[in-house]
């Protein structure tokens, strides 16, 4: 009956506050193309909190590797250097190094990070700069059409793995925040995912943890944020944050791996 | 008359103190003959005035950090040897896509990267101007003026050097020479822009933000930046050195350091009588082609020499336009360990080189 | 039994921004959203719809890709009719 349904196209006039606007301060345009359903807007959200809520947001910069994401990289009240696929952390060393009083981010996805990027963001980590690197991470490649990067989980379906991803033919997935967590330059290591309010909770926790790690000179942090991708996952919007705790999660575990602080 | 104070200094040390002297306060690299030198100049200088040198895992990276660091504003500068360079040319056609100044050496095994260096700097339609000095002295004096152009053009700018001009040791003026104003800065970032409703970008895909007209629009960058590639490349005056070519029967062009020992090997036939004479490109991007064309006049043949398998040689006949028939009297040069010691660079050799094309 | 809900909070939900992929629904813990059955916005999506008990605990909000969400706190709670 169409008496059950409040309105919801007004705000109230009266008697409320406003706890969460429409779109977070330092996004400028809310709409954008990405697939209905997509986890990278939702990390994005929490990462533009974060900088906000830790005050520093005019010294912030983000450096943006190629994927999905890319389109944000013109679309923030955040200064952005946009770099090349896998580039990212190199840049964001430059700038971190000539100027060390900012913020200094990047926003990447797995294809970028681990496949394109792998070098980079281990010396980086190794060398303990002073910069957070974002992995937004949903096992596939997404912006070209859906194929395996080096984070696809063993039986998951791509584009170009239609019957899983198969030990024998395509190897092992790379758990780069292990290898991270390995390195004595990296202070802080987290893995966190946006497939329901909890973990989006739990998340943004970890990724003001990890700029707070910063903002102290203590080394590199890192937070790998586990995302949905229907398109690529070959899956309803309905069934990907099921999917993700199913086929991502047991193979890229959600949790804290190294905290220097603790 | 104010004194010129000079001192000794091998090319390495004597381009890393120019760097600095011109400020440079962030060079980036990965070790390789003959670069190597250059970064161990500048890992010593650089900290002593508040400056970085950083050691990259890769040629990659050495020229993202100094993407990072030019990208702030501060005056950087990278470099290898040709096989580096290769390595580094999506990221320095990038760079000219997203506007960023850079200083980039090619401290070369040879001449075999003309090509490189003139055809690069990467993939796309971008021009990256290059400067090849032939000596310590001018490859000091060129390393300013890489830095001013850079600065003034906003673009990534290469100057050539090689073997001999890392490891030869000259006198060189100790002043850091001054080059004039250079346009104010209003595109670097330093975060102080965020949050500020109009947050810089900077980037090779264009630079539109979502809230204005759209976003980004390739077709549209692109052609902007020919058309600043354009403008660029008629603001760079082309520079070209040149003697003996109003009654010159024959012109022999080179580049680089090979040029000083033409040249010398020029002076002394003309010395003897042989009306030759000699034109030696200085800028190879914009390449002096009104300046080649005009030396060339009233000559009977060109000769270009150079060390490798003929590649200025397609310049220089772009610029004569057939005129003048143009023959190639180089040849790859190279001792056994292919790090650029030519043993060609004698002027006997040369002499005999440039005697057969007056014999005709 | 009360025929009313304790509701603390409400949204502003702009429909027009809607994909349709309802990640709200589950999301919502008191599972106050419902997606239209038959209207849809004018890019062709069905949206969310909200019945009385929301908490303003913004976890819509937070976890729609589309930003679609206003969220507000009542100073006092109501108590609407079920």
């Amino acid at each position: 009956m169409a008496d059950r349904y409040l309105s919801t196209d007004v705000a109230p006039s009266e008697g409320a506050r406003l706890v969460d606007d429409f779109t977070p301060t330092l996004l400028d345009v809310g709409e954008h193309s990405l697939c209905p359903g997509c986890g990278e807007p939702i990390a994005m959200r929490a990462v533009l909190e974060a900088i906000e809520e830790i005050g520093a947001t005019s010294r912030a910069i983000g450096v943006f590797g190629i994927g999905c994401y890319t389109a944000f990289s013109n679309n923030l009240d955040v200064e952005v250097l946009q770099a090349l696929h896998g580039r990212a952390p190199s840049l964001a060393t430059g700038v971190k190094r000539a100027k060390p009083d900012t913020l200094v981010i990047t926003v990447q996805g797995d294809g970028d990070m681990v496949n394109e990027g792998l070098q980079e963001v281990l010396h980086t980590a190794a060398r303990g700069e002073r910069v957070t690197c974002f992995m937004l991470d949903n096992g596939v490649f997404g912006e070209t059409g859906g194929h395996m990067t080096a984070t696809t989980a063993l039986g998951q379906r791509t584009k170009n793995t239609l019957d899983g991803r198969d030990a024998e033919q395509h190897g092992f997935p790379i758990r780069v925040s292990a290898l991270i967590a390995e390195l004595d330059g990296a202070a802080y290591v987290a893995r966190g995912a946006v497939n329901n309010a909890g973990n989006v909770a739990r998340t943004k926790k970890m990724i003001r943890k990890a700029l707070e790690v910063q903002e102290a000179g203590l080394g590199f942090s890192f937070v790998e944020i586990l995302t949905m991708c229907p398109t690529g996952w070959f899956v309803d919007t309905t069934e990907a944050p099921d999917y993700l705790t199913s086929t991502l999660a047991p193979v890229h575990a959600p949790g804290v791996l190294k905290d220097v602080t603790a | 008359m104010s004194a010129v104070t000079a001192e000794l200094r091998e090319g390495s040390e004597a381009i890393a103190d120019a760097m600095v002297a011109a400020g440079c306060r962030f060079f980036s690299g990965y070790p390789m003959t003959p670069f190597t030198e250059v970064l161990e100049h500048m890992a010593a200088k650089l900290p002593g005035v508040g400056g970085t040198c950083m050691n990259a895992e890769s040629e990659l990276e050495a020229v993202g950090m100094a993407w990072g660091a030019a990208a702030t504003g501060t005056p950087s500068a990278t470099g290898s040897t040709g096989q580096g360079l290769s390595l580094m040319q999506e990221s320095l056609a990038e760079l000219c896509l997203a506007r960023i100044p850079l200083v980039v050496l090619n401290m070369a095994r040879a001449q075999g990267d003309y090509w490189q260096a003139t055809r690069g700097p990467g993939h796309g339609d971008a021009r990256m101007p290059v400067l090849a000095p032939m000596d310590v002295p001018e490859a000091a004096e060129l390393v300013a003026l890489a830095f001013h152009l850079a600065a003034t053009w906003r673009s990534p700018i290469l100057l050539f050097g090689d073997y001999y001009l890392a490891h030869t040791s000259s006198s060189v003026a100790a002043e850091a020479r001054e080059l004039g104003p250079v346009p104010v800065d209003d595109w670097s970032l330093n975060g102080s822009t965020s949050g500020s409703g109009r947050a810089r970008l900077l980037s090779p895909l264009g630079t539109t933000k979502r809230n204005e007209r759209g976003g980004y629009d390739l077709a549209q960058h692109y052609s902007n930046c020919a058309a600043q590639t354009d403008e660029m490349l008629a603001g760079i005056g082309p520079m070209m050195e040149s003697a003996f070519t109003d009654d010159a029967d024959v012109v022999v062009v080179a580049f680089g350091t090979p040029a000083k020992y033409v040249r010398a090997a020029v002076a002394r036939l003309r010395a003897e009588g042989a009306r030759v004479g000699f034109a030696r490109p200085i800028t190879l991007l914009p390449f002096p082609s009104a300046a080649v064309a005009a030396a060339v006049e009233g000559a009977r043949a060109v000769a270009v020499y150079e060390n490798n398998t003929g590649q200025m040689v397609d310049d220089v006949r772009l610029a004569i336009e057939g005129r003048v028939p143009v023959q190639f009297i180089g040849r790859l040069s190279l001792d056994g360990s292919g790090f650029g010691i030519a043993p060609d660079l004698d002027s006997g050799y040369l002499r005999e080189r440039i005697q057969g094309v007056l014999d005709g | 039994m009360s025929d009313t809900i304790r509701t603390r909070g409400t949204v502003v939900i702009d429909v027009e921004m809607c994909k349709g992929c309802d990640l709200c629904i589950d999301a919502c813990p008191p599972r106050v959203l419902e997606m239209t059955v038959h209207e849809v916005n004018s890019r062709g999506y069905r949206y969310p719809q909200l019945v009385p008990g929301c908490t303003g605990c913004q976890a819509c909000a937070w976890i729609c890709p589309d930003f679609c969400f206003q969220v507000y706190k009542y100073d006092t709670p109501l108590e609407l009719p079920a």
